[in-house]
């Protein structure tokens, strides 16, 4: 007599009721927990999670941001893969350049905080000042500008024909053949940003204790010291700077336009950041950017999943 | 005391402090010449700064830059006090709720066990890789949703809920603070309250001072220019970048702004380093 459906009816809003009452009761139990999430609970999902997915139902759609958007399924994305060249080429220079400044700048910000923690605290200090200096400077980093300047003023060009290595004035930001090693060399300048300091704050955090210990169990110098102690110790804050890495390196965009101009030549210098640039600010098409973001975020997620795993095995 | 300075490890080699000081100064002089060039460059005379071939140091150093920036923000339809208040009002409000808000919900995402918190720390880790570029236009439709265009709001609440610092804390109160100290406190009757602002914040010092340092940076340099609309509600960064987009009549000013754009971060970075190294060495004394 199983196939009487009235029976299934009446226990299942009856179980349900029942998870849900047990679902209140832990709310209810772990209160204290929710009070000291729910002030920034609420702004995250308001002001962050609510924004992102609004802008992954407009990668549905087609929206110029003036009519009311039109649902247009997988359009966007059959668009962006299939008949979107330049969203190749786009693709290609992001992968070079993440593949090269997130790994360098991750490790120039790891090998520096170790070498400055070595140091007096006021040289640690004023050093590690110097290196941040950059990240924080803004339009600072206009200078480069100048010093790759195309003319035979720029610094770099003149230094070079001074002593005879060019014969001619190369165009650093206007030939693609230079404006992503230009672009890498400035991306590193600014590199040592909020990773370095956790990364400092991190090293400080290290138990004395711990170093002590080994140097009586037998660790005879700083390498080993480095991998049997302080980068085990370290795993949380190796974390956090792997995902800064990912972020910075394949949303570089801000830094690229001023540089090597917008559109760049042949769009050698067209990340996928600057090509959805191009679509959401240039040619209203927010739907069209909105896909090109949510493909972003999947490919960084899956990255950010395989760096993960790799950190897992460190030291165990 | 720290015992890194004062002791000498038996860890260390003479060759090796030596490579790393060869290798340290290398770094520092790639990072800090084109600082210098911007802090030679705010002293320079107009003349100067358009000499051809450029010169990276100051021949004549002068104050003008800066005396014709005063001349410019006093001469300004609105007092440009009325600027600097809002960008120090925004950055003060916005970090201090900030490094709060994000320590209150990383220490109970790292120390309690609840429903969902392995979902909502997710979530914060992976809002960092949404391109914010696109998240512009809902953020936008959000704001005249709660009709907070024109007003701090805007800008000063989302501050309070970035992802980055809770993302920050949680990794240092996941390493620093061990669950022992907790369950003891806890014994003694402590609540989580008192648990929270009296053992953890301590503890984890450095980590807020460093979150400081981000979101002091962030905030100042925030233009504020999607959501703020009346001119009383603008920003330093809003103002300085009117007078630079002045053409090149006002190079000498646009390098002085240069300089205090990015000295004052610089300057409140060294304050709050020198406290990290207060804490380290009194932590030290366990």
């Amino acid at each position: 007599m199983r196939a009487i459906p009235s029976k299934g009816k009446i226990n299942l809003p009856s179980s349900y009721q029942n998870r849900f009452s047990l679902f209140l009761q832990d709310l209810w139990r772990d209160r204290i927990s929710y009070f000291f999430l729910a002030p920034y609970g609420i702004l995250f999902l308001g002001f962050t999670v609510l924004p992102v997915l609004i802008a992954i139902f407009f990668s549905f759609n087609y929206h110029n941001m003036l009519q009311p958007p039109q649902w247009v399924g997988w359009q966007n994305y059959f668009r962006l893969f299939l008949a979107d060249d330049i969203f190749l080429i786009a693709v290609k220079n992001t992968f070079i350049f993440a593949a090269i400044t997130g790994p360098i700048s991750y490790f120039l910000c790891f090998f520096f905080a170790w070498l400055i923690n070595e140091l007096q605290p006021r040289i640690r200090t004023i050093l590690s000042a110097i290196f941040y200096a950059p990240s924080i400077s803004g339009y600072a980093f206009m200078i480069w500008q100048i010093m790759f300047s195309g003319d035979s003023y720029g610094y770099i060009n003149g230094f070079l024909l001074y002593w005879g290595l060019i014969d001619e004035p190369i165009q650093w930001l206007l030939d693609p053949q230079w404006m992503m090693p230009v672009v890498i060399v400035v991306v590193l300048w600014m590199s040592m940003g909020t990773s370095f300091l956790v990364f400092i704050a991190g090293l400080q955090g290290i138990d004395p204790k711990l170093y002590e210990a080994a140097a009586v169990d037998g660790i005879k110098n700083r390498w080993q010291e480095l991998f049997y102690i302080t980068l085990p110790a370290m795993k949380g804050y190796l974390m956090f700077g792997a995902i800064m890495s990912i972020t910075q390196s394949f949303a570089a965009a801000g830094y690229i336009i001023p540089l090597v101009g917008f559109p760049s030549t042949d769009y050698a210098g067209r990340t996928v950041v600057t090509h959805l640039l191009d679509y959401g600010n240039v040619r209203f098409e927010m739907g069209y950017a909105s896909t090109i973001a949510v493909v972003l975020f999947v490919v960084m997620i899956l990255t950010q999943q395989l760096v993960q795993r790799l950190l897992r095995n460190l030291g165990s | 005391m720290n015992f890194r300075i004062h002791r000498k490890r038996v860890t260390r080699s003479f060759g090796g402090d030596m490579v790393i000081f060869v290798v340290l100064l290398a770094g520092a002089a790639f990072s800090a010449l084109p600082l210098i060039y911007i802090v030679s460059n705010a002293f320079k005379p107009l003349n100067e700064l358009f000499l051809f071939p450029p010169q990276f140091f100051v021949r004549n150093p002068t104050l003008d830059n800066f005396k014709d920036l005063l001349i410019i923000m006093a001469d300004s339809w609105i007092p440009f006090s009325r600027y600097l208040f809002n960008t120090i009002f925004i950055t003060i409000v916005g970090t201090g709720g900030h490094v709060i808000f994000a320590s209150m919900a990383a220490f109970v995402l790292s120390k309690h066990q609840f429903r969902g918190r392995k979902l909502f720390f997710t979530l914060v880790v992976f809002s960092l890789m949404f391109s914010q570029e696109v998240v512009a236009i809902p953020k936008y439709l959000t704001m005249t949703y709660l009709g907070w265009i024109d007003h701090y709001a805007a800008i000063i609440l989302p501050a309070w809920a970035m992802s980055l610092g809770l993302f920050l804390m949680k990794q240092f109160i996941d390493a620093m603070i061990p669950d022992t100290l907790l369950e003891a406190a806890r014994l003694d009757g402590a609540s989580e309250l008192r648990i929270f602002w009296q053992i953890v914040m301590p503890i984890v010092k450095p980590a807020w001072l460093t979150l400081t340092i981000y979101s002091f940076q962030e905030l100042w340099r925030r233009f504020g220019g999607e959501f703020i609309y009346s001119e009383q509600l603008k920003t330093l960064p809003y103002a300085f970048n009117q007078i630079i987009s002045g053409g090149i009549a006002w190079a000498g000013v646009s390098s002085a702004v240069a300089l205090v754009m990015m000295g004052v971060p610089i300057i409140i970075f060294i304050i709050n380093q020198s406290k990290v190294v207060e804490t380290m060495a009194t932590s030290g004394l366990d």
